[in-house]
């Protein structure tokens, strides 16, 4: 919290407290510069185009193991899960009946998975996963949806590369008033 | 007064809205109890015991009446396996008015509440800009801001209405995940011009600083047209369940996109398609398409008084009151039935009605005892109008269950219980 003291300051570094409202904005210039190279450890966003990703790489194979230890309390030994939200696997878009959205039949790109994961996952334990470990853990999920093959080495690359099933499957809305 | 005194401009019991005026309908309770008070010669008034000895004394932050304790948000269960999920919902049915007190306003958190001391938190701005920049709370403190009063709805309120069999409910777990406030912030525009936005620059993507560092991205022309970042709400710091110690407030629009805790915004070419935008809150179609990127709330409104799960105790004029709203304006008209849709009344709306704001309405009701299907339908500056449940489930299926609006019908029994129901 400013003191009054402060706020008088802060009016003082206009030109004059005569002046108009524009006068005041014009003044408030307070951002601190800083580097994007000073972000690498605060900016977790992984976008589709592969801006945004750690070095790093994992298999499928690898992130079992993983996937055994921090994710099954949740999400069941094979990605089934204990409720529909936490099923990870299977589903089919274009099913008869009402279609389970998954990983596997609904999210439209991989970086979802890794950006997700990178800044939420595990949910009792955020941002706990090494960089590495995240990569093995989607490769997993991936695979158990037969997406990729479990020998597939994941890395910034070979994610860009991956086609998600459901790709095509969305409207983008958001220009709609 | 007398029932022929009384208008009636719709079936079963609608009185004209004008009767609100200075008749003093509204908390005079019946007709029928008037005259047994009346009648009641064994009722003499007492001085009452805490008018003959001093009260309390004032306090540094008060407190309400131990008689309102019961005025309570509504949770849900915890859930060991996510930790910090889940949502609140406001008690629409015990509230006035049209805003909401901040702490009855409805939570929605996707990994619970950090604690966040102010001194400590950043906000950031970077990606495509001229220069990035990084603001402290103190910085933020001293820019011009702006108060504005909106609605704030969660996309998924009401969502149980796209179920097949209506549920048991209230108004306020039914359509609890809407509240109003007046937001107090700076312009976004005001931080991205700073920052000075790239040309080529078509996104910002903005991160909470919670445990899930839940990400939106929101189109850089709406970015810079009405959204704040807030930093007080109806008068006082933002609390830690909206955001403190900032929020991205976009008005109108799902409250997802509202981004709590605000830390970064990230200007790009393209969305990030951050689980929130893609896994949830979008809404597949009957054709098995999925729109993306839905962020307007349409126009709505929930008569909260009669309303699921009260009882009408006896025959008489109730004022039958609501809130409505709308993403794309202000609310013009609320028309009220009392026979399931069948014919219609106008609703007083109070005057002062804002964009994208909620708006509380009234009407009176004659209830004699029969069955009644409560409806309320609101149209905006738009000239948009909500729609019967059946055509928005029509439309949209139950697929996906966001941006329910679909008129709400609370059927009174001969018994006066009222209770939600599809008419």
């Amino acid at each position: 919290m400013f003191t009054l003291k402060k706020l008088l300051s802060a009016a003082a570094v206009s030109a004059s407290l005569a002046t108009g409202l524009s006068a005041v904005v014009q003044a408030q210039s307070l951002g601190t510069p800083i580097n994007e190279s000073q972000l690498q450890g605060f900016d977790l966003i992984a976008q589709p185009d592969g801006s945004g990703y750690p070095a790093g790489s994992g298999t499928a194979m690898q992130g079992k193991a993983v996937f055994e230890r921090r994710c099954v309390a949740c999400h069941g030994m094979n990605g089934e899960g204990t409720n529909a939200n936490t099923r990870l696997v299977g589903g089919d878009m274009q099913s008869e009946e009402r279609p389970i959205r998954t990983v596997g039949s609904y999210w439209p790109h991989a970086s979802t998975l890794f950006d997700y994961v990178q800044r939420a996952m595990p949910a009792d334990a955020p941002k706990s996963l090494t960089s590495d470990e995240v990569y093995q853990v989607i490769a997993y999920v991936l695979h158990l949806n037969s997406i990729i093959e479990d020998s597939l080495v994941l890395n910034k690359e070979t994610l860009m590369q991956v086609e998600m099933p459901n790709k095509d499957g969305f409207i983008d809305n958001s220009q709609a008033l | 007064m007398t029932k022929q005194d009384l208008e009636i401009v719709a079936a079963n019991g609608l009185i004209n809205r004008r009767h609100l005026l200075g008749l003093g309908l509204a908390g005079m309770g019946t007709v029928a109890s008037t005259s047994l008070l009346g009648a009641d010669a064994g009722l003499n008034l007492e001085i009452p015991g805490w008018s003959k000895q001093p009260g309390a004394n004032a306090s540094g932050y008060g407190s309400r009446s131990r008689f309102t304790d019961d005025m309570q948000r509504m949770s849900g269960n915890p859930n060991p396996l996510y930790p910090g999920g889940g949502a609140s919902r406001s008690p629409l049915h015990q509230l006035q008015g049209s805003i909401t007190p901040n702490s009855l306003h409805f939570e929605r958190h996707h990994a619970g509440i950090p604690d966040i001391d102010p001194a400590q938190h950043k906000l950031v701005i970077h990606g495509l800009v001229r220069q990035p920049l990084v603001f402290s709370y103190e910085d933020l403190l001293r820019y011009p801001m702006v108060s504005k009063i909106y609605f704030l709805e969660c996309s998924g309120n009401s969502g149980s209405l796209f179920g097949p069999n209506p549920a048991d409910g209230s108004a306020q777990s039914l359509h609890g995940l809407v509240s109003g406030a007046e937001w107090t912030g700076i312009p976004l525009s005001t931080l991205l011009d700073e920052a000075g936005v790239d040309s080529d620059a078509q996104w910002i993507n903005a991160v909470g600083a919670d445990a899930a560092s839940m990400g939106r991205s929101i189109p850089l022309n709406r970015a810079m047209d009405d959204v704040m970042l807030a930093l007080f709400q109806n008068g006082e710091p933002v609390r830690p369940g909206q955001g403190y110690p900032m929020r991205l407030f976009v008005p109108g629009c799902e409250g997802n996109i509202s981004v709590k805790w605000l830390t970064q915004i990230k200007l790009t070419r393209e969305p990030t398609h951050f689980r929130d935008e893609t896994s949830k809150y979008t809404d597949t179609q009957l054709d098995r398409k999925s729109q993306q990127f839905t962020f307007p709330m349409g126009i709505k409104s929930v008569i909260t008084a009669p309303s699921g799960q009260m009882k009408l105790e006896r025959q008489g004029i109730y004022q039958v009151t609501g809130i409505a709203w709308s993403g794309r304006g202000s609310i013009r008209r609320v028309e009220v039935s009392a026979d399931g849709g069948r014919t219609w009344a106008d609703a007083m709306i109070d005057s002062h009605q804002s964009e994208k704001a909620l708006a509380r309405f009234r009407i009176p009701w004659q209830w004699s005892g029969g069955d009644a299907v409560l409806q309320s339908r609101a149209t905006d500056s738009q000239g948009n109008v909500q729609p019967t449940r059946t055509s928005l489930v029509t439309e949209k299926g139950n697929i996906s269950t966001y941006h329910f609006h679909g008129i709400q019908s609370w059927a009174v029994n001969t018994a006066g219980d009222v209770a939600n129901v599809y008419a």
